[in-house]
């Protein structure tokens, strides 16, 4: 592999990697704030990514597209919990996993009603249509490093937001004692209700960004899920800094896997997710 | 417990006598059911039993499966005796190795992990020549059940099939019933409702957790090995995630830590899903809603309308 080969798939893995940490953020901030596990959180990135086609499709930009999709989605995320997780915060795992994938379900059988099963292509925007020439036969796509730079913004601004902010603290101390937070006067289910509403926007947001790389396809979110899985496992639950490493370990393990192994590509970030959990069980930034 | 010991009587003649009764579609579509059942049986040593909520545990029967369509010679048939003990054993040890390590976390990590695994198994299938690939593997014969010159039933038969497979059932029931009265089962009890006390009892729980771990998954081999046997056909689907959450809900369905809930509710599930496709091709949206209205609405699951409609039938108070 010459020097612009390894460049190019090092830029790829980091861009994948920091689109995966956009999903498990989130996920990681259910975990560890609302204590819940959530399944269907594969299935908002796949809603991104279905609004990002039919919303552009709709409206012809790709850019409002997102400007609504964003919209919807904290709706879709304020209502869900709402009506449903917020009937779940007492009860054991097994009927968080139950409902979730209840949800799972339903939204890929509202896809299948409303969109249909097909594989869709989402127009890169035009002035991020063009690639940077590297040598005489390759070049770096523009919109590949828009969508890291896009993702590196959030990830500042997301730990501004937990690091800085007083609505950041609420949800640290929401996160560490529920009981406290409450008896304090603070109102701890609407920074929960905050909370779910910015997970499902991150993951959504994220599967808006990727719709033009990826294409758009039925069961997209499930493949993200698992992966993001593994990543919250490895970065240990509840660990924004962690759920960041991982990623990039996971995007950049899974994509010079697919690389130099393509034979053992599905299974090598499992391997990797299984080495570190005989190193360390609980992940390699769990904080208590 | 007398209409307990009466009700079962009444539901395991019906099973055995069903195939005499019904037409042959009847006849594999409850041996379908009583394969999910010995699989949601398994999956009940895990859940209900040891507390560990495992959503991998399709891998297994996949794993079961696969062992039958892997070993079985393309012209000729596979032998029965030697394939199915190949299949639990395989299951098991692959239950061993990833228990290994997925017994070592807890909780919303153990959920995770399992599921993680269970992916990369289906991974392993669906991406190497080894597994043959996403198309999957299509048996031409069904395995003979001969020892020696001796056949004592015929694969090919969907009623022997049925018996078979009925005979399997109960046999796997009664094994976990032995294996749940005995100390190893009251030990796993034990670390499901208090696990820091097993500990400082001097329990070696990991170990514990591991063999339950391992005999489930051997069980789900079995279950999985069935499944092929009866449908000649395996494709990665099998190990997919949808099955494994589908085996839960059978769970949930028919109530956890009893053994009948898990047959119970295979039979649930089986219906439900009949009743849903005969409404609509989309009937995982049914499906779906009623999952999510039963555990805002039922948090007990379907076991507890029956057990309340059996105490307000016999009339008696207070729980269990």
């Amino acid at each position: 592999m010459d020097f612009y080969s390894f460049a190019i798939q090092l830029l790829n893995g980091v861009q994948y990697g920091l689109l995966l940490f956009l999903v498990a953020s989130g996920l990681t901030l259910i975990f560890g704030i609302m204590g819940i596990i959530n399944l269907a959180h594969g299935s908002f990135y796949m809603l991104g990514a279905y609004m990002a086609f039919s919303l552009s499709s709709l409206t012809g930009s790709l850019l409002i597209a997102i400007v609504l999709g964003i919209l919807l989605s904290v709706a879709l995320g304020v209502f869900l919990e709402w009506a449903l997780f917020s009937h779940l915060y007492k009860r054991d795992h097994l009927e968080q996993v139950l409902l979730t994938y209840g949800l799972i379900l339903v939204f890929e059988e509202l896809r299948s009603l409303i969109v249909g099963n097909d594989v869709h292509g989402v127009a890169i925007p035009d002035i991020f249509n063009w690639s940077i020439p590297l040598t005489a036969t390759l070049s770096y796509p523009v919109y590949r490093l828009f969508m890291s730079a896009v993702c590196i913004l959030l990830a500042v601004l997301l730990y501004l937001l937990i690091a800085r902010t007083r609505l950041g603290m609420m949800i640290r101390a929401g996160a560490s004692n529920r009981e406290m937070v409450q008896s304090l006067g603070l109102n701890i289910n609407l920074v929960y209700r905050l909370v779910f509403a910015l997970g499902v926007a991150l993951a959504a947001f994220a599967g808006m960004l990727a719709a033009p790389v990826s294409s758009v396809y039925p069961g997209m979110g499930t493949g993200v899920l698992i992966i993001c899985f593994v990543i919250v496992v490895i970065g240990g639950i509840g660990s924004i800094w962690g759920a960041l490493v991982a990623a990039l370990l996971i995007g950049l393990a899974d994509t010079f896997g697919k690389v130099l192994l393509p034979e053992a590509a599905g299974v090598i970030v499992y391997l990797l997710m299984a080495a570190i959990l005989l190193w360390r069980p609980e992940g390699l930034f769990r904080r208590v | 417990m007398k209409r307990k010991t009466l009700a079962l009587l009444a539901a395991l003649t019906m099973l055995a006598l069903f195939p005499l009764a019904g037409a042959t579609f009847y006849t594999e579509l409850v041996t379908k059911v009583m394969i999910l059942a010995i699989f949601a049986l398994s999956l009940d040593l895990l859940v209900g039993y040891t507390g560990l909520v495992s959503f991998g545990h399709a891998a297994y029967y996949g794993i079961g499966a696969y062992v039958l369509g892997l070993m079985a010679p393309k012209y000729e048939a596979a032998n029965l005796w030697l394939t199915l003990p190949a299949a639990i054993v395989l299951a098991g040890l692959a239950a061993l190795a990833v228990g290994t390590l997925v017994v070592r976390v807890k909780g919303i990590y153990f959920i995770m992990v399992t599921l993680a695994f269970a992916q990369m198994f289906y991974f392993v299938f669906h991406d190497t020549k080894f597994g043959r690939g996403s198309d999957g593997i299509s048996m031409n014969f069904k395995p003979v059940a001969a020892i020696g010159d001796f056949t004592p039933f015929d694969l090919a038969n969907a009623a022997h099939v049925y018996y078979f497979v009925f005979a399997a059932m109960l046999a796997v029931f009664v094994f976990l019933r032995l294996l749940l009265r005995s100390a190893f089962g009251r030990a796993l009890q034990g670390i499901r409702s208090n696990e820091q006390r097993m500990r400082s009892l001097g329990f070696p729980v990991y170990r514990y957790k591991l063999a339950s771990f391992a005999i489930a998954g051997a069980l789900a081999g079995l279950a999985g090995y069935l499944s092929a046997l009866q449908f000649g056909f395996i494709n990665p689907e099998l190990l997919s995630w949808h099955q494994s959450g589908n085996v839960l809900l059978m769970l949930i369905l028919g109530g956890l830590g009893s053994l009948y809930g898990a047959v119970v509710g295979a039979f649930a599930f089986v219906a439900l899903q009949e009743l849903f496709s005969s409404v609509t091709t989309h009937w995982q949206l049914l499906l779906g809603g009623t999952i999510i209205l039963l555990v805002i609405f039922l948090p007990g699951g379907l076991a507890s309308v029956m057990n309340r409609f059996e105490r307000t039938l016999i009339g008696e108070s207070g729980d269990e």
